[in-house]
């Protein structure tokens, strides 16, 4: 019985449960993070490989073609017959366009045979979503294809054709055509610009006559590529797809509609391989289609990163001084020890907040007066007083300026005492101390500041709503026209497309994959730019490693 | 591992100092040599207080020219306060004052109109702990000039050459001068941080504790260089060694508690001292 006492006391006074306790606090953190991970991989990245289509002929005599995405037992169907209750499938049945829904419940009891024959094809199209079911070539005007010149060789040629076709399209429409409106519409502007103190100044008559001469000659120009642009369309040629569908039905697929076309039964796992490799690729690299539920992120993507990185270049040199002020040149005394209370508390005040700051100050305040000044030939249409990506970075530069304060401040205070007092030792002024020898040692610590707030940034979507994230931007807010960066344009963020995607989307159920492969999307680009970041604070840290002696 | 071995070992030659940069201080207007009052440093009645505590209480005593003056006595005596005071290096702490005179070639440098930065570029400052900045070697001598004025890539060379064979470092470090300073042994970053101190050309140096950090083969290669240093330079050097104030100095000063007890030659401190508490602390009484 002592033995044994004395045996608990030791247990408890060693705390081995304690460091069980701890070890365990660490074990369900990383589970939980793992499992988050795994749960966004799983359903975001399976969304890319082509999946076997499945002909299922029912009791009814009626035919379903399509993907089996989930399975479940029947709610309240356990019965004394059937312990395990009845199951159910459900089918994506695609054609949006034809059966009003993409997706269908099918009992297994009503099953009579399944197959997954070669030939049925999956069309990508440019609207409704997907197409399941037999696809034939024919021309324009008939009713049904004909079976003759209808091998799958030929279908994925004229689908190849009609691809490039579009890109020479969409090439001429985007770039030349909207370059020619981006041009006259500055022209005009500028053109307003001159009459805008009610009329023309006498030594302007002559540059408004060459601003006018140069909108004719640009609309002639602008006449000239739809020309070209209708030239183009009739060249797509006669031949239209149609595609029968699980009922029987034949449908016609204009070609311009269809973006790819596939059969994955048919398909070995190199094929698919290489289909959900570009299917990724398409995914990164192109605009969304369809609000947001079909297509690709790009947008997105380049929007957070260029966010991200005007405010690091807005909260950078505005944090550190701030901190440099606090830590080396005020007097230690209460108002330091307020303002840095208050900047920590700063930290602690909810985003949204600050997005109604920035949209009251940045954006009505500023913008509207930036308008006023800079760009009054737009008005009453608003310029800076919208919205805009540059609003939107300064936004959020404010919300993390306290991270970046607090650990600069930290970093300074770690710079040792000896190397200050050898450098004034040696007639060195405070401000050369500073500059040669303090900035470089905080550095590193400068940096993790950086790190943290670029962190909460790239989360960040409350306040962005606010300040200049639309669900479709347009443009992007750099390309080649002067000035490059233009910082008054709304843009598109992954948190935000991730809102967006999922609750404001009419196909919920099809977007679900988007939003976990957005989400995905959205935890690498943060990752990633941690990760450089981290990467050049060690090698700083490396460089500035403290002496030891 | 090898530069390791190489600084400690003591087959090293001896240290040479022949300055050839012209140097302006012998062009500054100076008590003579050979007078009686061939005084460099000049404390006069000084009193100085952290705040409300005082830390020196009237302290007079004058440093010779060329020569080394050393200053022993136990912790908290005051010995660094004063050295500190001698380029106002206590400016730094807040609420720290100075009541007294200290001149400089017979300028007082407590006097508002003077320049601090000046002033401690002419009395130069090596620290207890070794503390070179983590920059390569080259920059860390070239640091103090550059910042005073010397932009000139070959009169730059010349001077970090220059000083670093002044600290007897030349020879250990001049395959990698670009290399950081960090990677050097401690006695070598503390025989740095007196080259550093040596390329901004001053007058005197003052140097706290610097050999506390280091091991007896290190220290007696500072040791070495302070003996030479006082050809061209005016050395004060705050010690808790005795032996090494013995061995290094012309002249040395004992304190106890914010006292000067007694200031004297060397030879006369330590073999036939006049106070009471000097010949305690010496013998070893207390301490």
């Amino acid at each position: 019985m002592g033995e044994r006492s004395k045996l608990m006391k030791n247990f408890w006074r060693g705390g081995e449960l304690f460091v069980w306790m701890t070890a365990s606090g660490v074990a369900l953190s990383l589970l939980m993070v793992a499992g988050m991970l795994g749960l966004i991989m799983i359903n975001g990245l399976g969304q890319f490989w082509p999946g076997a289509l499945q002909e299922t002929t029912l009791k009814t005599q009626e035919t379903v073609i399509g993907q089996v995405v989930g399975e479940e037992v029947i709610p309240n169907s356990i019965t004394p017959d059937s312990p395990t209750g009845q199951r159910r499938f459900r089918y994506r049945v695609g054609n949006r366009d034809v059966f009003g829904s993409e997706y269908r419940w099918i009992n297994a009891a009503d099953i009579v045979s399944s197959a997954h024959p070669e030939d049925l094809t999956l069309v990508e199209r440019r609207e409704w979503g997907p197409a399941f079911g037999r696809i034939t070539v024919g021309v324009e005007g008939a009713a049904t294809g004909s079976a003759s010149g209808s091998s799958w060789t030929t279908v994925k040629t004229l689908v190849e054709r009609a691809n490039q076709l579009r890109r020479r399209i969409e090439h001429l429409e985007r770039e030349e055509i909207g370059s020619i409106n981006y041009r006259i519409e500055k022209a005009r502007l500028a053109r307003h610009a001159l009459t805008l103190g009610g009329r023309l100044a006498p030594g302007d008559a002559e540059k408004d006559q060459r601003l006018l001469d140069q909108i004719t000659a640009l609309e002639r120009d602008y006449l000239t590529k739809t020309e070209a642009l209708e030239r183009l369309h009739k060249e797509a040629g006669q031949e239209v797809l149609f595609l029968t569908v699980s009922t029987g039905r034949s449908v016609r697929l204009s070609l311009d509609q269809v973006l790819a076309v596939s059969r994955p039964n048919g398909m070995h796992w190199g094929e698919k391989l290489l289909a959900y490799v570009q299917s990724l690729w398409l995914f990164v690299s192109t605009e969304p289609r369809e609000a947001n539920t079909e297509g690709g992120i790009f947008p997105a993507i380049f929007g957070t990163v260029l966010m991200v990185f005007l405010m690091t270049l807005a909260v950078m040199p505005f944090g550190v001084m701030a901190a440099v002020y606090l830590r080396e040149y005020a007097n230690q005394g209460l108002l330091v020890r307020l303002v840095r209370i208050a900047v920590n508390n700063l930290a602690g005040v909810p985003s949204i907040v600050f997005g109604v700051f920035g949209l009251a100050f940045f954006v009505y305040a500023l913008g509207g007066t930036i308008d006023q000044w800079l760009f009054p030939e737009a008005l009453p249409n608003p310029t800076f007083g919208t919205g805009g990506i540059l609003w939107a970075s300064l936004t959020l530069a404010l919300l993390t300026v306290p991270v970046v304060i607090v650990a600069t401040e930290e970093g300074l205070s770690a710079v040792p005492r000896d190397f200050r007092e050898g450098s004034l030792g040696l007639g060195a002024t405070k401000f050369e101390t500073l500059r040669h020898v303090i900035l470089p040692c905080a550095l590193p610590g400068i940096l993790t500041g950086l790190i943290l707030a670029m962190a909460r940034a790239a989360g960040e979507v409350a306040p962005l709503m606010l300040t200049g994230v639309v669900k479709l931007a347009p443009a992007l807010p750099l390309d080649e026209y002067l000035p490059f960066l233009h910082l008054d344009r709304k843009f598109m963020h992954l948190g935000f497309h991730i809102y967006d995607v999922g609750f404001q989307s009419p196909n919920v159920e099809a977007a679900k994959p988007m939003v976990y492969m957005t989400t995905l999307i959205l935890i690498l680009v943060v990752v990633s730019l941690n990760w450089a970041a981290v990467r050049l604070r060690n090698r700083l840290r490396r460089r500035f490693a403290a002496s030891a002696v | 591992m090898d530069i390791q071995t190489r600084s400690l070992s003591p087959t090293t030659p001896a240290l040479s100092l022949r300055p050839t940069v012209p140097q302006p201080r012998l062009t500054r207007p100076h008590v003579a040599h050979g007078t009686s009052v061939d005084a460099k440093v000049l404390v006069r009645n000084l009193d100085f207080y952290y705040g409300q505590r005082q830390a020196l209480f009237r302290v007079s005593l004058t440093v010779r020219t060329h020569s080394v003056t050393s200053f022993i006595g136990p912790s908290g005596c005051g010995k660094s306060t004063l050295l500190r005071c001698l380029n106002r290096m206590n400016d730094l702490v807040e609420g720290a004052r100075a009541v007294g005179r200290v001149e400089l070639d017979g300028a007082d440098i407590y006097d508002p109109a003077i320049d601090v930065t000046d002033l401690r570029k002419r009395v130069g400052m090596v620290f207890q702990k070794s503390n070179p900045f983590p920059k390569s070697i080259y920059d860390n001598v070239a640091y103090g000039p550059r910042l005073h004025g010397t932009k000139d890539k070959r009169s730059l060379d010349e001077l970090v050459q220059h000083s670093l064979q002044g600290a007897g470092l030349w020879d250990e470090v001049k395959d990698r001068l670009m290399q950081s300073a960090l990677g050097l042994s401690g006695g070598q970053q503390q025989r740095l941080c007196i080259a550093r101190a040596l390329a901004v050309q001053p007058d005197v140096i003052l140097m706290d504790e610097p050999c506390s950090a280091l091991d007896p083969i290190a220290t007696g290669k500072i040791e070495e260089l302070i003996y030479t240093l006082k050809d061209t330079y005016t050395v004060v050097i705050v010690t808790h060694n005795m032996q090494q104030a013995a061995r290094v100095s012309d002249q040395c000063g004992f304190f106890l508690m914010g006292e000067l007890v007694e200031f004297g030659d060397t030879k006369t401190i330590f073999t036939t001292p006049h106070d009471k508490r000097t010949e305690d602390y010496i013998t070893g009484r207390f301490g």
